[in-house]
């Protein structure tokens, strides 16, 4: 596939991913340290026709988003951990009414103000479930500059294919960093753009919400003759609000399965010097090139360790990461978190002498951390 | 001939949920023949409705409709709006919806004057819920959430909508749903931002501890609290007090609709045109 070379930021590349990827509509309000997308993105949208609005609030934005969604454009919000804690609701009725969305959170120290403008990658859990109820989030966590462009192309294809928010993660080091990627050219992101499933048969054969057990809703784009009904309640086949018991059992099984049955679709992660290993690093976003430094110096020192990066944190790549840890002693899950992806590493491994090295203070964590933490292992 | 209201309505989803007498009813009817009467294609509206009695309205008309989270319907008729503003986008929101949790949009949505109508059906009270508080029940009055009577001063949708830059305000009752029907249609017609209150009952909710018990009683009350705006206006401002006039209190054909200065703003960065100035708002840009 051929690349191009681009000198930018994360955020910035973030902005541009969403305007090659067919985003036409952009609503959100500022929050630090996101606030970049929407300044680039609001010069990019309206030159392609598009449009960017900065909303009153959080909610707002998310709203305004879902309603272009609803509408049929692929549409982007970006925000911050307070964001993402005022948009949940909504979230939860994207989840519900299979509306596919895009948000960029990047992320910044909390809980609650937190550290605005130093990095974190607490939104972790957070981002498996911002909403109540069940429903199975699909989150991206880009580790590169690169793959601020790249995961963002995919979470819109992916939102198309299963009708339902995708969240990417950045974290504040990655979304400000300055430098060179290489990122593929605007004709093959186009030429790779999947749009959501339609109907084109008569209009009262069309039941959006009548689908395969493990398939998403298909909701053609609005006043195209096709009238429908979205609601954040449970619903029938047409959309419209019901309790009958077997209908709300199915379609809450359904927003499960349409994912979990599915997840080879939208699993990555990344092996570095994993062949060999008898020490094997988890890591992900910025720390993640951390990682990789200390395991430069650890193997210069004899030391045979290797990184396991996933970019799909949900759902998890839990059998493969159970691969590798039925085969290696020595794990250390490295996050700027107390442990929130430690924890999911444990469970997919069903081993509880997982290690850990968090750092919570705002400040990234250094490669010689890393070495000599696995030192110490 | 009687008006034949099946075209617009899912008749699979009648009887409505809506309480025996209860006005809603009465409003969705009127908004039906508004729109056979503005000769508009069901598939060229959208209806977003948001939490309550009133959010059930989208469900029961056949067009594009979106049943929104609380409070939220002018945020997400935004982004409707702007995705195709060729269409028509007609919210639908109770006086909890619109004025307490969803507040900040209806102050923003005015603000922007974006071409949008926005219906609120003001019953005082929180009716689906059994009777909490709502920033439009008159102090004094019995709620489940102030047993000892309300205690918080009141909002006037209107007032609010005025003072927050809509181009088009109108407050009816639902007891005359002719008159109620015409300003509808000039509220749907209006280029901006309409606010279109519209006074219902709740003889249910509101009326069960407020010596309204039927539907007629508290039509009564409704009654006595308003009066046209032309008689309003020739009041004192001692005998203005606790009225509500009712007709259309604003109407603004010069102000900025938001979709339209969009457009400016993609010429802008298209290359057709120079950047927005003050001196170009002066011109009407």
């Amino acid at each position: 596939m051929a690349t191009r070379e681009i000198i930018s930021t994360g955020n910035e590349l973030a902005a541009i991913a969403a305007v090659d990827a067919g985003c036409k509509f952009f609503g959100g309000y500022p929050l630090t340290p996101s606030s970049e997308v929407m300044h680039v993105i609001s010069d990019l949208l309206p030159k392609v026709g598009g449009v960017a609005i900065q909303m009153e609030d959080e909610i707002g934005g998310i709203c305004a988003v879902i309603g272009a969604g609803m509408v049929g454009q692929r549409a982007l919000t970006a925000t911050s951990g307070p964001g993402m804690s005022l948009k949940a609701e909504q979230l939860g009725l994207a989840q519900m009414a299979e509306v596919p969305l895009v948000v960029v959170n990047v992320m910044r120290g909390g809980p609650s103000t937190g550290l605005p403008t130093r990095v974190s990658q607490g939104d972790i859990l957070q981002s498996k479930n911002p909403s109540h109820g069940d429903y199975k989030s699909i989150t991206f966590c880009a580790g590169s500059l690169a793959e601020c462009y790249t995961e963002v192309v995919r979470a819109f294809n992916v939102a198309d294919r299963f009708m339902q928010p995708v969240i990417v993660l950045l974290d504040e080091t990655i979304g400000h960093m300055h430098g060179k990627a290489d990122i593929p050219t605007v004709e093959d992101v186009q030429a790779g753009i999947v749009p959501r499933k339609t109907f084109d048969g008569p209009a009262e054969e069309y039941f959006p919400y009548e689908c395969e057990h493990d398939e998403p809703a298909v909701l053609n784009p609005m006043y195209q003759g096709y009238r429908y009904h979205f609601t954040g309640l449970h619903h029938d086949k047409f959309g419209y609000p019901t309790e009958e018991i077997e209908t709300c059992r199915k379609l809450i099984q359904r927003l499960e399965d349409k994912v979990a049955l599915h997840e080879d679709e939208v699993e990555s992660y990344e092996e570095f010097e994993m062949e060999d290993a008898d020490v094997m690093i988890v890591a992900y976003g910025s720390v993640s090139l951390a990682a990789k430094e200390s395991i430069r110096h650890l193997r210069a020192e004899g030391i045979k360790a290797g990184l396991f990066r996933p970019i799909t944190i949900w759902p998890s790549p839990a059998a493969k990461i159970k691969e590798h840890t039925d085969k290696i002693k020595k794990v250390l899950v490295v996050e700027l978190n107390i442990g929130q992806y430690h924890g999911e590493v444990q469970r997919a491994a069903a081993r509880l002498d997982i290690e850990g090295l968090f750092k919570v203070n705002g400040r990234p964590i250094s490669p010689y951390e890393i070495v000599n933490k696995v030192k110490e292992l | 001939m009687a008006f034949n209201y099946d075209k617009y309505l899912r008749l699979q989803k009648m009887p409505t949920l809506w309480c025996w007498g209860c006005g809603d009813g009465v409003i969705l009817k009127a908004f039906v023949r508004a729109i056979e009467k503005m000769d508009i294609s069901q598939d060229d509206v959208c209806v977003v409705s948001g939490i309550g009695c009133s959010g059930r309205f989208s469900s029961y008309v056949d067009f594009n409709t979106v049943h929104t989270t609380h409070g939220r319907t002018i945020a997400y008729a935004t982004g409707i709006k702007l995705a195709d503003p060729s269409k028509m986008v007609v919210c639908v929101a109770g006086d909890g919806d619109a004025l307490a949790i969803g507040g900040n949009h209806t102050i923003h949505g005015c603000r922007r004057n974006i071409d949008m109508t926005m219906i609120v059906i003001n019953n005082f009270i929180y009716g689906l819920t059994n009777s909490q508080t709502s920033p439009t029940t008159p102090k004094g009055m019995w709620t489940v959430s102030q047993k000892a009577g309300n205690i918080d001063p009141t909002f006037d949708t209107c007032d609010l909508a005025i003072a927050s830059g809509a181009s088009f305000v109108a407050r009816e009752s639902m007891l005359d749903p002719k008159k109620l029907e015409k300003v509808m249609i000039k509220s749907m017609q209006h280029k901006g931002f309409s606010m279109m209150e519209v006074l219902s009952n709740c003889h249910i909710n509101l009326g069960r501890k407020n010596k309204m018990v039927s539907a007629m009683e508290n039509l009564e009350w409704i009654d006595s609290i308003t009066t046209p705006k032309r008689k309003y206006d020739a009041m004192t401002e001692e005998e203005q007090l606790n009225i509500l006039p009712t007709g259309i209190l604003k109407q603004d054909t010069e102000a900025d609709e938001y979709c339209d200065m969009y457009a400016e703003i993609q010429k802008v960065h298209q290359g057709e045109r120079k950047k927005i100035t003050q001196d170009d708002f002066a011109k009407k840009i």
